[in-house]
């Protein structure tokens, strides 16, 4: 063997060996993410189904469970007020989400930044925390109450309660889509119909609405959905309204019937998954609207509307910040409405004699876990569905798995991983009561909405980078730690901030999977408001919105910082 | 190796998605330090072709040859190519530097070195003193310039540049044309460019793969497929040219309308119905035309001013049929052609190509 001979065939066997390498690490991050997938969605979920087909002892039971739902007059009724508070709720924010979205988008009112973020701020809350801040204002000490009859209401707590308080929980994410859908829009069509002399209201029902008619459907499904599968706001401000997601945890928590919990879990999981499909496909048809050639309309001032939507603007961000005022103010004052001297008792004492005083930790714990794991995982599992080759068969699958989230309620999601983690069976059964498995449903429970943040970023860069470094023998994991990453930091940091606040509010799929260890802050607000202290359930709501509140803004300041310090390479002038 | 080893060879390449077939039996030889290019219409599976070459598509059957090795199934990095693409892909957030010694890093070469090997590319494609920029901070050319470095870093056999001009401005395009030609010359790597520019084509490759609809139509140099098309497709993608409607009369005569043309092909039986393609430049109009065989004499109606060269087209009765034919500016001016006056031309035929309606070409002479 000649001396030159030996390093050329150790270098082709150590590149065989490499690229023996890279192919195993993209087929097995796929392979991992479908298994982690099945093992965490879809297999808790067909448990669900098994579950309702057996009857309490576990013996199979046929259809007799679904029988025995139909005939249960307080079910049916539960199932009658579970759609009329979703439609009421719908009817109530769409409109008002549109009219907000509109004005931010098309007319030419002063401090939009300003009214936007305050749309967006019910994200940061627990939805449990506007049921309270009505109950300090309309309920029974209510320093409002005086006015419910000037609106024919007896009563807050029912029906007109839920629908106000859900109202302020799915706003902001009403106005989203619409700004969204008010946001693509084209010039040219309002150009062409001034040059034929159209109406200002005209042009509204023939340019404007159509334009955002699948925005407006999508926003009615997304608020429809969240209205049916709300377990908190029913609970606490409800009375005696019954709501399916209630009975769900009274079947199960209360009367630890798994069955019949898994059988209305079905039935919420019917109009849950009814809407998604219908958004899917309404998606899909808006994005088909706009082609690339469209030109950004620009709003022009119009003096009488600007002030109109001004005060409407005005109004609704005053009545945003008047609920979450009403909560942090509950909060520290002595006894409402007799007693308004200020105290921080509900903060401390509130919390220890509920035993809830470590509630706080666990969900910032929590959070945390959430907002960094689930930025890793969903962004390096997004990065290896879209970026990676072979794995072939799999990658539909994992598409079709990563939305399914989207479709399935909390509460459903939680009974799954009580019927699939309790099991004695099951080798995964020690993840039952710690804190992993809350991370891990949160985790599942908002997966749909992050991965495609995730996807979107990756679409919107170079598809040719992987090309690129494989015709340059860089295996694409470097690729996407040297390039990928740092190019998409803000998604990832933005698919962070998700989960943490999430993770922060979440009740309905972690009420189920708690344990009095790892009891959590949303959870003891819904403990706190059964036991009557309610000065230490708006305590605890407004930590919450505090904590969310706080680290969303340290997260855009240390975006921003990032971007200065380490991605000067964006916003560099062309010389 | 053999030394008569074709660069890359295919043979008999495939490729479907799904029902859609994009290749239909390519057969194709590229011959090393050469530069090919493949040009057709969007959709004719120019870039498809290219793709497979590079492994990032694979072929549904067929086998691809790269120096007498089989390649067929491997995956990109166990072939041996660089490759430029239409959007440069370069790497944000990494320099000009950087990212031309991506490839490099891997290589376990010293810093040194890998500075040295950097900056002599940066020299190559005129940008000696980009490196620390960011790709952001460069124009497109420079950013072509850049992608093209870093594609040649590693030193490949074989250079694979997929429409890499088509988004830079024209003037930038026809510069870059030109440099990059050169630099081939220069460093004899064997290259395959994919463009739908005609012009780009003809005037950079060695030689050009017409390719229409998921087949090669023609492979030749630019004089082969412009002035003598194997198919109408390729007579009527490059360039352009008059189709006249005409029978064969026999022994190299046809007739179109009135007309009767004498034409160096033969092949055509009496009574044929064929199709006469005729560029516009093939026509003479100047000098003692009244000499010339197949004259025609017609009405100018209409000049599409064009610059060095104006195209005209003539109405004549006796054609049955309007034709266009070029005159160069000096030609414009100096006989006087305006809409309207009546002029004489002589076809030439030497070029003319001769296609029955089922596109079939008969032999020329």
């Amino acid at each position: 063997m000649s001396a030159a001979a030996l390093p050329v065939r150790n270098a082709s066997a150590a590149s065989r060996l490499s690229l023996a390498g890279e192919a195993l690490a993209a087929r097995g991050g796929i392979v991992v993410l479908a298994l982690a997938l099945f093992v965490f969605l879809t297999v808790p979920l067909a448990m669900l189904f098994a579950r309702s087909l057996e009857d309490r002892s576990g013996a199979f039971a046929g259809l007799s469970n679904f029988a025995q739902y139909v005939n249960s007059p307080s079910l049916a009724q539960s199932t009658i007020n579970t759609v009329m508070f979703a439609m009421l709720t719908t009817l109530v924010t769409v409109p008002l989400a549109f009219v907000f979205a509109y004005a931010i988008q098309r007319s030419c009112i002063p401090f939009k930044a300003i009214w936007r973020n305050v749309a967006m701020i019910p994200i940061l809350a627990p939805s449990l925390l506007a049921a309270i801040s009505f109950i300090y204002l309309f309920g029974n000490q209510g320093a409002l109450k005086f006015m419910l009859p000037w609106f024919g209401l007896q009563t807050i707590y029912g029906m007109p309660g839920m629908v106000m308080a859900m109202s302020f929980a799915a706003f902001p994410h009403a106005v989203m889509i619409l700004m969204a859908a008010l946001a693509l829009s084209d010039a040219r069509l309002y150009e062409a119909a001034d040059s034929l002399g159209t109406s200002e209201r005209r042009k509204f029902f023939t340019i404007t609405l159509p334009g955002a008619k699948y925005g407006l459907i999508s926003a009615s499904m997304v608020v429809f959905t969240m209205g049916v599968s709300e377990f908190g706001v029913p609970k606490v401000i409800g009375g005696n309204t019954n709501v399916l997601a209630v009975d769900i945890y009274k079947q199960v928590i209360g009367q630890q019937n798994f069955s019949m919990g898994a059988v209305v879990g079905l039935v919420l999981l019917l109009p849950a998954v009814a809407a998604f499909l219908i958004d899917h496909a309404v998606r899909r048809r808006q994005q088909a609207l706009l082609t690339a050639r469209s030109v950004p309309y620009q709003p022009k001032p119009s003096p009488a509307r600007d002030r109109a939507l001004l005060a409407f603007v005005g109004l609704i961000s005053v009545l945003l910040l008047t609920v979450v005022g009403m909560a942090a103010f509950g909060s520290v004052v002595k006894f409402w409405p007799y007693n308004l001297s200020l105290t921080l008792t509900h903060y401390t004492y509130g919390f220890e004699e509920a035993g809830i005083e470590h509630a706080y930790r666990n969900s910032l714990m929590m959070a945390l876990t959430c907002g960094v794991l689930g930025a890793a995982i969903t962004f390096a599992g997004a990065y290896w569905l879209e970026k990676t080759r072979g794995a072939n068969l799999l990658r539909p699958i994992i598409r079709l798995q990563a939305m399914l989230p989207m479709a399935v309620p909390g509460l459903v999601l939680g009974i799954g991983y009580i019927l699939f983690f309790n099991a004695p069976s099951n080798p995964l059964n020690f993840l039952y009561g710690t804190m992993a498995i809350l991370v891990l449903s949160t985790l599942v429970h908002f997966y749909s909405s992050s991965h495609l943040t995730a996807v979107t970023a990756l679409n919107q860069i170079d598809r040719e980078f992987e090309s690129v470094s494989a015709s340059l023998k860089v295996p694409f994991y470097k690729t996407f730690w040297r390039v990928t990453v740092p190019v998409c930091l803000p998604s990832i940091l933005d698919i962070g901030r998700y989960y943490f606040v999430n993770a922060m509010t979440t009740i309905s799929a972690v009420v189920f999977l708690y344990s009095p260890k790892t009891t959590l802050a949303a959870i003891s607000i819904l403990q706190l408001d059964e036991a009557g202290a309610i000065g230490s359930a708006a305590a605890m709501a407004t930590l919450i919105v505090a904590t969310s509140a706080v680290v969303t803004a340290l997260l855009f300041a240390l975006e921003s910082v990032l971007i200065r310090r380490t991605q000067k390479w964006r916003n560099t002038s062309k010389n | 190796m053999a030394i008569n080893e074709a660069a890359v060879r295919l043979e008999g390449v495939n490729k479907a998605f799904g029902s859609f077939v994009a290749l239909k039996s390519i057969d194709l030889a590229i011959e090393p330090g050469e530069l090919v290019c493949f040009l057709g219409p969007s959709g004719c599976g120019k870039t498809t072709l290219l793709r497979i070459i590079a492994g990032l598509e694979q072929q549904t059957s067929g086998r691809i040859l790269q120096n007498g090795i089989d390649v067929s199934h491997a995956p990109p990095a166990a072939r041996d190519y660089g490759i430029v693409f239409q959007s440069y892909a370069l790497f944000p957030n990494l320099t000009i530097s950087q990212n031309v010694g991506y490839g490099l890093v891997n290589r376990r070469k010293g810093r040194t070195e890998l500075t040295a090997r950097v900056n002599e590319l940066l020299t190559l494609v005129g940008l000696p003193d980009a490196g620390a920029k960011y790709p952001s901070q460069m124009s497109g050319g420079q950013q072509q310039r850049v992608a093209l470095a870093r594609a040649l870093a590693t030193a490949p056999s074989l250079l694979l540049l997929d429409e890499p001009l088509s988004a830079l401005d024209a003037k930038v395009r026809e510069r870059l044309r030109g440099e990059i030609r050169q630099l081939q010359r220069r460093l004899r790597v064997t290259t395959i460019m994919v463009t739908h520019d005609q012009e780009e084509a003809l005037s950079m490759a060695d030689r050009v793969v017409v390719m229409n609809h998921g087949v090669i139509e023609q492979v030749g140099t630019a004089s082969e497929v412009y002035e003598r098309a194997a198919t109408p497709f390729v007579a009527d993608f490059l360039g352009k040219v008059n189709v006249l409607k005409a029978t064969a009369l026999g022994g190299g005569q046809y007739r179109v309308g009135n007309v009767d043309l004498t034409l160096p092909v033969n092949g055509n039986s009496a009574g044929d119905a064929v199709r006469i393609y005729l560029r516009p430049e093939d026509r003479h109009v100047e000098g003692d035309i009244a000499s010339l065989p197949n004259r025609l004499r017609g009405r100018i109606t209409r000049i599409d001013y064009l610059g060095t060269f104006c195209l005209v087209e003539l109405r004549s009765e006796a054609l049955g049929q309007p034709l266009l034919i070029s005159y160069s500016l000096n030609q414009l001016h100096d006989l006087h052609v305006r809409e309207g006056v009546e002029v004489d031309v002589a076809l030439r035929v030497d070029r003319v190509r001769v296609f029955d309606d089922s596109g079939t070409q008969r032999a020329t002479a």
